[in-house]
């Protein structure tokens, strides 16, 4: 009964569904990618998830250097950081709450602000949340397995939920005089709580990754996280890009979509709607890559603002 | 429903009656704009409540030296921990989630490890967010709390021992905590010495209260200066120290009355010494009964 089982997969797999964002968001495709692994072997077929869980865990493991075995290449945690005693880092959407409260930081802060934010408007806003943070390996996995398990369903708030909630995070911030977000935002208490020590904060960090398996796919990081929603803003001129270059190739097979954590980023670069250009140029995309390791035609590859060149 | 599309229709649209599939539309929009905004506010308002409720200090959680006032503190620190990492002593630590300190902020328990007022403040140093006010350069200067010797029947000095110790670990000793001798009443012929705390000096480091030598809960306690300390009544002029500022009495020089049983005392010393007291001088006989006593200045 098996053989008939992997046929059923690729068959699905290979057909042009009716309704492209329809299609990924029932989370149709189990297996995103087999053909990819086929074409291209594993490795190539995971080179960009592997760079990323790469970046992730030594930016982590940096962090735990110094707890653990006492090197102290960087200390304290996301929110703000010193490398090596001088490099001063300090990430810019507490500085923005802070100032909304009426405080003025001190100038390590905002010089540690500025270079985080240059940094993020120069490659990428939200590389951040694909590249560095800690509560994108969870949404990942919850992500993961509810295609595995053929989780269907569910209701995600709408996407632009986040940068609503971003604008009220702000509002609170400055109606309480208080860094209220930080009391209950997931993304500082997960990094925080790797390295100083938990307490019941993983009850936050189980709460997003069953709120992500069971109500809303792709729920937290796609559609309210009002932190990815401020790094997504920064992003929006950003240099680095995706682009589905070679598009003409493209079968439809639609395992760029059931992989993405921003399927609708990808439909104007691929499919010319609304634009004639193959960029992403959207600011939620995250610029994971995980779209260019399961296309098996390569049809994506990394790539700047200014490159509109199609092959 | 054909009223409200009627309404629609009649609003200025710019270019024209707006098509009927564009109000449908128009309103849709409208509706979930309108559900995502008040989903996103409810959450924010959530949060926001949550941390005005939750933002009450335990009063045995101490902020590290130069902290800014409470309020201020919770806008300015981005809890990040980097005066926890150069704290050498290991006093202050980060806020878990159910600690009852607002999550991720630095502080520390006097009962554990209590601040040992380094020279150089590195904690103070290590702030990059002015969470912990640079301004404060003397650790000698800082208030971090305020000592109180809380439980007066269990402090050993209290019950006419020399245990002191509170006094002998004190950085400021002699000025943050002082002895006091007063008379043992119970034993009518020793003193008791004791320990007693002076805002002016209290760093709040909390030393005395780890080295209490009671088992369990400190006699000693560090507090928050505003459960501590009483507000001081303005109106009130404190004749000493109103006195010191003039360089003299304001009253002019006062006559100074006689206190029967005391004749022989500098004035204003109280004290009862051997062979003193009721009964045992008695008054001189030729004295008359009344104020006159026969004393004389």
């Amino acid at each position: 009964m098996s053989t008939p089982a992997v046929n059923t997969s690729t068959t699905t797999g290979s057909l042009p569904p009716n309704s492209i964002r329809g299609a990924a968001r029932r989370g149709v495709l189990a297996r995103p990618g087999l053909e990819a692994i086929e074409n291209k072997g594993w490795l190539r077929a995971h080179k960009w998830l592997l760079l990323r869980r790469a970046s992730q865990l030594g930016i982590l493991a940096l962090f735990l250097l110094g707890p653990w075995f006492g090197w102290w290449v960087v200390k304290g945690n996301l929110a703000s950081s010193l490398t090596l005693g001088v490099l001063p880092l300090t990430d810019p959407f507490l500085i923005v709450q802070q100032l909304a409260t009426g405080q003025w930081p001190y100038r390590e802060a905002l010089i540690g602000g500025g270079i985080v934010l240059a940094f993020y408007l120069l490659l990428g806003g939200r590389l951040f949340c694909s590249w560095v943070c800690p509560v994108n390996l969870v949404t990942d996995a919850a992500a993961w397995l509810r295609r595995r398990l053929g989780l269907k369903g569910g209701k995600a708030p709408a996407a632009k939920t986040r940068y609503w909630l971003l604008g009220f995070v702000l509002v609170i911030a400055a109606a309480t005089g208080s860094l209220a977000w930080e009391w209950v935002n997931p993304v500082s208490m997960f990094h925080r709580g790797l390295i100083f020590g938990f307490g019941l904060s993983w009850g936050i960090v189980g709460g997003i990754f069953f709120y992500d398996l069971l109500i809303a796919p792709r729920g937290w990081c796609g559609h309210l996280c009002p932190q990815g929603a401020f790094y997504g803003l920064i992003g929006r001129t950003a240099v680095l890009r995706v682009s589905a270059n070679r598009r003409s190739a493209c079968n439809d097979c639609m395992d760029c979509f059931a992989v993405c954590p921003e399927p609708q980023v990808i439909r104007p670069a691929l499919k010319g709607v609304g634009q004639d250009h193959p960029l992403i140029l959207d600011g939620d995309c995250t610029t994971c890559g995980r779209c260019i390791d399961v296309c098996g035609k390569d049809v994506f590859r990394i790539s700047t603002r200014f490159d509109r060149s199609e092959s | 429903m054909s009223d409200i599309q009627d309404t629609t229709d009649r609003a200025p649209a710019g270019a024209g009656p707006a098509p009927r599939g564009t109000t449908t539309s128009r309103r849709r929009f409208l509706k979930d704009a309108a559900g995502v905004a008040g989903g996103a506010g409810l959450l924010a308002l959530g949060a926001g409540l949550y941390a005005k409720q939750a933002s009450a200090l335990p009063a045995t959680a101490i902020r590290p030296p130069g902290a800014l006032a409470e309020a201020d503190f919770l806008a300015a620190c981005v809890r990040c921990g980097l005066c926890v990492r150069d704290c050498p002593y290991d006093t202050l630590k980060l806020a878990r989630l159910g600690d009852g300190v607002a999550t991720g902020t630095p502080y520390f328990e006097a009962r554990d490890i209590p601040c040992e007022m380094c020279e150089d403040i590195p904690c103070v140093v290590a702030c990059p967010t002015g969470a912990l006010d640079r301004s404060l350069t003397d650790i000698g200067e800082a208030r971090m709390g305020l000592a109180v010797l809380i439980d007066q029947e269990t402090c050993l000095n209290f019950l006419g021992l020399r245990c002191d110790v509170c006094y002998r670990v004190c950085p400021v000793i002699d000025k943050a905590i002082t002895l006091e001798r007063v008379h043992n009443p119970r034993s009518d012929r020793h003193a008791m010495l004791l320990p007693t705390v002076h805002s002016d000096h209290c760093t709040g480091c909390g030393k005395c209260e780890k080295s209490c030598v009671l088992p369990g809960e400190s006699a000693i306690k560090v507090l928050p200066a505003k459960l501590a300390q009483g507000s001081r009544a303005e109106h009130y002029r404190r004749g000493w120290e109103e006195k010191d500022a003039a360089g003299g009495s304001l009253i002019g020089e006062q006559v100074e009355l006689p206190v029967r049983g005391l004749e022989g005392k500098a004035f204003g010393d109280t004290r009862v010494g051997p062979g003193e007291g009721p009964g045992s001088a008695p008054v001189p006989s030729s004295a008359p009964a009344g104020l006159d006593s026969g004393w004389k200045p």
